[in-house]
């Protein structure tokens, strides 16, 4: 990660808060990476799954995007949401946990794909309202634009954006109340 | 679901907005200040003899810190409501409220005869001081909470506790406006109780209310 990079990472930020859905697909992309390389190196022991902080921290970025400045860098302020996503989640899983607060390697976390395995955002998914999930789904997983979702469920684009936010928006809140941890 | 099915529904929302946090601070701030005016005027309001108090140093002193403590806490509050932003200058900042009182302190105690201490601290309305700026300080802290779980706190018991002192300098300015007792003595006492309640219900509401 160099300077350049960050500097790339801040431009197409500032592009997709203006509006800029292909600068905002590759920035979470790019930071996904980033966030994976940088929470698989923060657990060493089992009973968090890096891929749900990575999920959960995605999620945070979005909902709080209004809270970056558009004239600060953007790296800080994804680790700063990451490591505190990281936290949380080692906290509703009741376990003691050393973070180094003022670690640099995490400037230097290199890009890693995903693992697959059973997600916690599957379950945040179950306690959306039926319409709600249903468009999410029809977005994420069955990957359908705006306008097929709209055409499949006989409703306007307008209506399937309000249900897709407020349903993005619902999952995120209840990850930052911690009802979805493994008990 | 997988990360990158995630990210497809996150980018169908990109075009969804929400005020900048920093603009949402400062009209969070006025609506705050509007409210602790409206709770103050219907409530005690001024004091009679306000415009000749102040000609008097001790009675405008009284605005010094409060004002102080509340454009310190304001900085500090934003920077930490904001993740990744740096808080030393701010938090460094927070120190000059209470250093001011300090001097003003040692001030008095070398003007006022001893004999006098004891009534200075005690003044007149202490209760009336610890009830009001609590009183004016709530809706204003409930704001400033609210604000909080629009923003991104990362250290939420801190940052609620900011939220307190902010509160308190806001309600503390108005109820300064209102109060008999100038002595720095008896601000330095009860104003500073009162204003821990309002960080001490900050710090609570921090810890159980703003969760992200």
């Amino acid at each position: 990660m160099t300077g350049k990079d960050e500097a790339e990472l801040s431009r197409l930020m500032r592009a997709a808060i203006a509006g800029d859905e292909k600068a905002y697909a590759d920035f979470l992309h790019r930071i996904a990476a980033l966030v994976r390389g940088f929470v698989r190196r923060k657990i060493v022991q089992g009973g968090v799954d890096p891929e749900d902080v990575v999920q959960e921290t995605l999620l945070a970025i979005h909902v709080k995007r209004h809270t970056w400045r558009q004239d600060a860098s953007v790296l800080p302020w994804v680790y700063a949401i990451a490591r505190f996503k990281l936290i949380d989640a080692f906290r509703r899983r009741g376990r003691r946990i050393e973070i180094d607060v003022d670690d640099i390697a995490e400037t230097f976390a290199e890009p890693e794909p995903e693992t697959v395995s059973e997600r916690d955002i599957n379950r945040a998914l179950d306690g959306l309202s039926p319409a709600q999930r249903s468009v999410v789904s029809a977005v994420s997983v069955e990957g359908r634009s705006i306008g097929e979702t709209a055409a499949k469920f006989g409703i306007s684009e307008t209506a399937v954006r309000v249900s897709l936010h407020r349903g993005l928006a619902a999952i995120a809140k209840r990850f930052g109340q911690g009802r979805f941890g493994r008990e | 679901m997988r990360t990158d099915d995630l990210i497809k529904a996150l980018d169908a929302d990109a075009r969804s907005k929400a005020m900048p946090l920093r603009s949402a601070w400062w009209m969070a701030a006025g609506a705050a200040a509007i409210t602790a005016a409206i709770v103050f005027l219907l409530t005690i309001g001024p004091r009679p003899d306000f415009m000749a108090a102040a000609h008097t140093m001790r009675f405008l002193s009284k605005f010094v810190f409060t004002i102080v403590l509340a454009v310190s806490a304001f900085a500090l509050i934003r920077a930490l409501s904001t993740p990744g932003a740096p808080t030393g200058r701010a938090m460094a900042g927070m120190i000059a409220a209470p250093l001011l009182v300090a001097v003003a302190v040692v001030l008095e105690l070398l003007v006022v005869p001893q004999a006098d201490w004891g009534t200075r601290m005690v003044g007149s309305n202490m209760m009336i001081c610890m009830g009001f700026i609590p009183l004016i300080g709530i809706g204003p802290l409930a704001i400033f909470l609210w604000m909080l779980r629009y923003g991104a706190p990362t250290r939420p018991v801190l940052a609620g506790a900011v939220a307190g002192l902010l509160a308190g300098g806001l309600a503390a300015t108005f109820y300064a406006a209102h109060c008999f007792d100038d002595s720095p003595l008896f601000v330095a006492t009860w104003y500073t109780i009162a204003i821990a309640v309002l960080a001490l219900l900050g710090a609570l509401g921090g810890r159980f209310f703003v969760r992200w």
